[in-house]
């Protein structure tokens, strides 16, 4: 049996009372392994953050229950929870210095003089921080004195490490060093963290799993491949992939041994019914209205298919978007090469099956991924 | 670049030097009349040239008054003793009771906080007189009137206001997560209070207990009404300067000035540290 560090019951968060106020949270339910990393990933407002703060103790939960490592924790004050959080705002204490800072919670604990010094060492060092220790953190930049906080959080020995945004205000170079560092320092002493954050780069790279969340609901919680490749709902679908995801709507029907997609526009997609499983098939065709999603780097140029007009392309150094209008809408292409394309440009495209994502168009959530059921 | 034509310096100048003289004509009239006797005082029309005399000063420190009618003891050091216990007395019982309930009205948002804090706010709104005369009689019956303890508790009327609103801004400054910060590191609510929120409400406390002394040392009405005169304030022992042979404008200049020099030095001394202070305080809406 995997051994449980936190355990998420059904938890809500009202601010204000209770089936009244504004409901950020909505019965979430989460398990996290020991010495697991999970990314809370969500747009701004979506609640990621007063999760977070209601697994630290700093917000109140409305309803539901928390368990940390084996004890009902969500009544406790933060002190008793023992966990450890790098804040977004870094929230370092002015009046010392970054390595005092970074050592508060292990002074606090009465470790020995010389394990202190050795563990800031250690933790500085990896987040390339050692040149700043003497600073106060009001002369340490922005990027410092994000990594003295994500510092002062990593350097415990707590139940769960809680990291609000801790990269956000570093410089791409360092982020992508950073982490791997990060990550390795967090696996290789068996730390459980939850990260919180909007960046899926980050999220992807640092994150045993991804938790998707929008409007206070948990909408997929799984591994960054299983939520690329089998995204639960629309919403997983569009918000997860960069660029999002494209999404058409269409009715579905069957015509002389082929399935017909209808597009806006009178763009009619043709599939050999074989191409689908047979519940894939009675899946789509029982529903008629759909959403069909594709990603763009599954979008192919010049290979039959349907007709579309280039309206923008963009080199960006290492991979082609192109933009262009198909069935009355929108479709986004990622090619690898630089493409000689203008705008009004005539283009070919063909969606394949094996990367046809549908959707329902009511409820929103996934009907089939490629030729199989969600 | 400099972009002030001269004629709006030149009139810059002469507004600057009509609002000096309104407001430091009384201090300097009063700083003169300090060392003349009460002829060169009243004489007509009045003069700045006149020979000075310590008299004044000599009466008050020595505590005889010598008027037309006789020599009259006053206790004016003794006021001056009474102005300085009460106020500084007054400001720390502030202190110790605003600075919490600030840091409470700021940070812990409670049924009704609002509603308490206001209430309390609203004590500097009420006439003294109002609050004075139920007072007087209750504190008579407990034995208070015309007690140091009585009239420090008064004086929270006073001081307590004042600091509870200044210091409440400064803490709602401070972000919440640098005591979150601390708490999360294993320290409880009160050594957070201790450690994080007062070295940083710091800069306010000061300026809100400056504050507070001055508006307690100036206070008249409360000491007027509830104190005899050995626990009078200097605000009120300057009564005594209005005898029986009339007004002794030349002691009471000098009381003034002796008065009103802690305070003024202490003003001009923490300026700059009282107006950042008040306005860094005022800052967040």
């Amino acid at each position: 049996m995997t051994d449980i560090m936190l355990n998420i019951e059904n938890v809500d968060k009202f601010y204000g009372p209770v089936g009244v106020g504004v409901h950020a949270v909505k019965g979430i339910d989460m398990q996290v392994a020991r010495g697991e990393i999970i990314a809370l990933l969500g747009s701004s407002g979506c609640g990621k953050t007063s999760t977070l703060r209601m697994v630290a103790g700093f917000e109140a939960v409305s309803r539901g229950r928390i368990h940390l490592a084996g004890r009902e924790v969500h009544m406790l004050p933060p002190v008793k929870r023992n966990v450890a959080m790098a804040f977004e705002g870094y929230s370092l204490y002015p009046t010392v210095t970054v390595r005092d800072n970074i050592a508060f919670a292990l002074k606090a604990a009465r470790l020995p003089q010389s394990e202190v010094e050795s563990r800031v060492r250690d933790v500085a060092q990896m987040l390339e921080i050692t040149d700043i220790l003497d600073r106060f953190p009001t002369s340490v930049s922005g990027g410092q004195q994000q990594r003295a906080s994500l510092a002062r959080a990593l350097i415990r020995d707590a139940d769960l490490h809680l990291l609000d945004e801790p990269m956000g205000q570093l410089e791409p170079q360092l982020r992508t060093l950073l982490r791997g560092r990060i990550k390795h320092f967090i696996k290789e002493r068996g730390l459980t963290a939850i990260l919180v954050t909007h960046d899926q780069t980050e999220a992807n790279a640092l994150a045993d799993r991804i938790a998707v969340m929008e409007d206070g609901v948990l909408q997929q919680y799984a591994s960054p491949a299983e939520i690329k490749e089998r995204p639960a709902n629309l919403f997983t679908g569009t918000f997860v992939g960069e660029p999002p995801m494209n999404v058409f709507p269409a009715s579905a029907s069957v015509s002389a041994g082929e399935i017909l997609l209808n597009l806006a526009g009178g763009l009619v997609l043709r599939y050999p019914e074989a191409e689908f499983a047979p519940e894939v098939r009675q899946s789509i065709l029982s529903r008629g209205d759909v959403v069909i999603g594709v990603r763009p780097y599954a979008v192919h140029r010049g290979e039959g298919g349907a007709e579309a007009q280039v309206v923008a392309n963009q080199w960006l150094g290492d991979q082609t978007h192109i933009a262009a209008a198909f069935a009355e809408s929108t479709v986004v292409l990622v090619e690898h090469d630089r493409a000689r394309l203008s705008e009004g440009d005539r283009i070919r495209i063909a969606l394949k099956p094996d990367d046809l994502h549908v959707f329902d168009p009511d409820s929103g959530m996934a009907i089939s991924h490629g030729r199989g059921l969600a | 670049m400099d972009t002030v034509s001269p004629l709006e310096r030149v009139l810059r100048g002469l507004a600057i030097t009509v609002v000096i003289l309104f407001f430091m004509f009384p201090i300097v009239w009063i700083f003169l009349m300090s060392f003349q006797t009460n002829e060169t005082i009243l004489r007509v029309p009045p003069s700045v040239v006149f020979e000075p005399t310590l008299t004044n000063y000599t009466a008050l420190i020595t505590g005889k008054l010598e008027t037309a009618a006789g020599t009259l003891e006053i206790a004016f050091m003794r006021n001056l003793w009474n102005s300085l216990f009460l106020s500084t007395a007054s400001v720390a019982v502030g202190l110790l009771l605003g600075v919490p309930a600030a840091y409470a009205f700021g940070r812990l948002k409670f049924r009704g906080s609002e509603d308490i804090a206001f209430t309390l706010l609203s004590f500097r709104f009420a006439p003294p007189l109002l609050v004075l005369l139920p007072l007087t009689i209750y504190f008579q019956k407990i034995g208070l009137a015309d007690t140091y303890v009585g009239l420090i508790w008064v004086y929270q009327l006073i001081v307590l206001p004042l600091i509870l609103w200044i210091v409440r801004g400064y803490f709602e400054d401070i972000p919440a997560d640098i005591e979150y910060a601390y708490r999360i590191a294993g320290h409880s609510w009160f050594s957070t209070f201790r450690k994080i929120a007062l070295p940083l409400a710091g800069p306010g406390i000061a300026a809100a207990g400056l504050l507070a002394f001055i508006f307690a040392w100036n206070n008249f009405i409360f000491a007027l009404v509830l104190a005899s005169a050995d626990k009078q304030p200097v605000t009120v022992g300057a009564l005594a300067f209005v005898t029986a042979s009339g007004i002794q404008y030349g002691q009471v200049a000098a009381g003034i000035v002796l008065s009103i020099a802690p305070t003024f030095a202490l003003a001009l001394y923490a300026q700059r540290y009282l107006v950042e202070g008040l306005s860094l305080g005022a800052v967040k809406g």
